[in-house]
């Protein structure tokens, strides 16, 4: 099995979401990746759609970048709505 | 449980002062649930710990198939055939699932499967044990995959975080699981003959004890467990899931009119739990060890299914060689 390829599974539950990660699996190629994550991820009622992807096709951040990464950007706190104050009047915006 | 005596290597558990940066950062993390994830720093005690857990509950999952599927080809009808073959099913994506979780901490499934083929690794006990009748199928169910819930549902705040969401999912189909188990046997003993009923009761009479066996043994001599809890790789004391197995168990079972072969069984009003008798610890030990009455059949029936199965795998992995070949010409 080492010599297969290792998948990513992504899964969209419901029309309207986003394809979420549920796992991973092991197969020869894609199409079969697809049918073992279908047998595997969707069982039940569990999705619509599924996405394949080979995990050594993942680029992903490294957790030590943290920081200046995923900095919340707390000082430009003119990013967020309940920045701007408004009148009562103006009402829901 | 599903992975009994889990081996930390590990002798003393340390504070947060004798730590170094990098553990008490790891473990106030743990200490404030937040979740370690794949890429995260932790501990290589942690990182084997877990491998050899998430390993061990996956053999369970994989191995416990076997005393199933004894009785797929003879189940009374087809409706019940349906249903454990779905059950079943369900136990090889657990198992699956388990596996790809181990694996984003740089463990390799063949390397793993290979190191429970030569008994360096364990399943747990309970899957030693015949399954002998129908009734087996119900017990299996009631029984083996509610002492699995108990644990499992704690386990789904385990601090690893694909353990955890393994757990998520796992919990969520077992309830069926279990319900299978019981309504199988509720039916023997509302429908059924004599004999039926006889042979339901003679099934819980086989696997009651086995099934306390699951949780390991007693807090005291369970040398591993400090070092577990610390990390939340563990959330509960195996005494304290036992309690909480029994307690829930025995009012379904007097529902069902039957007994548990346990004369110290009774309800203890102080404490609010049910007292019960001593395990036969020898057994556990014994069936640990590989003496049970099946440890070498299930075995040998794991080792067959790969092997038999290598040239499925060689084929697939050259028509798919084929064909990237041919999609690049
Ligand atoms: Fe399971
Ligand atoms: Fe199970
Ligand atoms: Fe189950």
């Amino acid at each position: 099995m080492s010599d297969w390829t290792l998948f990513e599974v992504f899964v969209r539950s419901k029309h309207g979401l986003n394809h979420r990660h549920v796992g991973s699996v092991h197969a020869a190629d894609a199409a079969m990746a697809l049918e073992n994550a279908r047998e595997l991820y969707t069982r039940r009622s569990e999705g619509v759609s599924i996405w394949v992807v080979p995990s050594a096709q993942i680029t992903a951040s490294s957790p030590d970048e943290k920081e200046p990464l995923f900095d919340p950007s707390d000082d430009k706190v003119y990013r967020h709505a309940t920045f701007y104050d408004l009148p009562k009047e103006v009402g829901h915006m | 449980m599903y992975a009994q005596l889990v081996d930390t290597g590990v002798k003393r558990v340390k504070g947060l002062d004798e730590m170094s940066p990098e553990e008490r950062n790891f473990q106030e993390k743990i200490d404030a649930e937040i979740k370690i994830e794949p890429k995260n720093w932790m501990p290589e005690a942690y990182r084997r710990t877990l491998i050899r857990q998430m390993s061990q509950h996956a053999h369970s999952e994989i191995v416990g198939m076997l005393p199933e599927k004894n009785w797929l080809t003879r189940a009374p009808n087809l409706k019940r055939k349906l249903q454990l073959l779905a059950k079943i099913q369900d136990e090889a994506g657990h198992g699956l699932y388990l596996y790809s979780a181990m694996e984003t901490l740089g463990a390799d499934r063949d390397e793993e499967v290979a190191k429970l083929h030569s008994g360096e690794v364990k399943y747990s006990s309970i899957f030693n044990y015949p399954t002998r009748s129908w009734a087996d199928m119900g017990t299996v169910g009631w029984l083996v995959d509610g002492a699995a819930i108990v644990n499992q549902v704690v386990l789904q705040r385990t601090s690893y975080g694909p353990y955890s969401r393994a757990m998520i999912r796992i919990c969520k189909e077992e309830s069926f699981h279990q319900r299978q188990g019981y309504q199988i046997l509720l039916h023997m003993m509302r429908e059924g003959t004599e004999e039926q009923k006889a042979m339901v009761q003679d099934s819980i009479n086989r696997f009651w004890w086995p099934a306390l066996m699951m949780f390991g043994p007693h807090d005291g001599d369970s040398p591993n467990s400090a070092q577990s809890m610390q990390w939340k790789i563990k959330r509960m004391s195996n005494d304290d899931l036992r309690q909480r197995f029994i307690d829930q168990t025995i009012p379904q079972l007097e529902l069902l009119g039957c007994t548990v072969p346990d004369p110290d069984l009774k309800w203890n009003e102080e404490r609010g739990h049910y007292d019960f008798g001593e395990i036969d610890w020898s057994e556990f030990y014994s069936v640990l060890k590989g003496n049970g009455p099946c440890n070498r059949d299930r075995l040998r029936t794991r080792r067959n299914a790969i092997e038999n199965g290598a040239w499925v795998r060689e084929a697939a992995r050259v028509h798919a060689e084929k064909h990237n070949k041919a999609d690049v010409a």
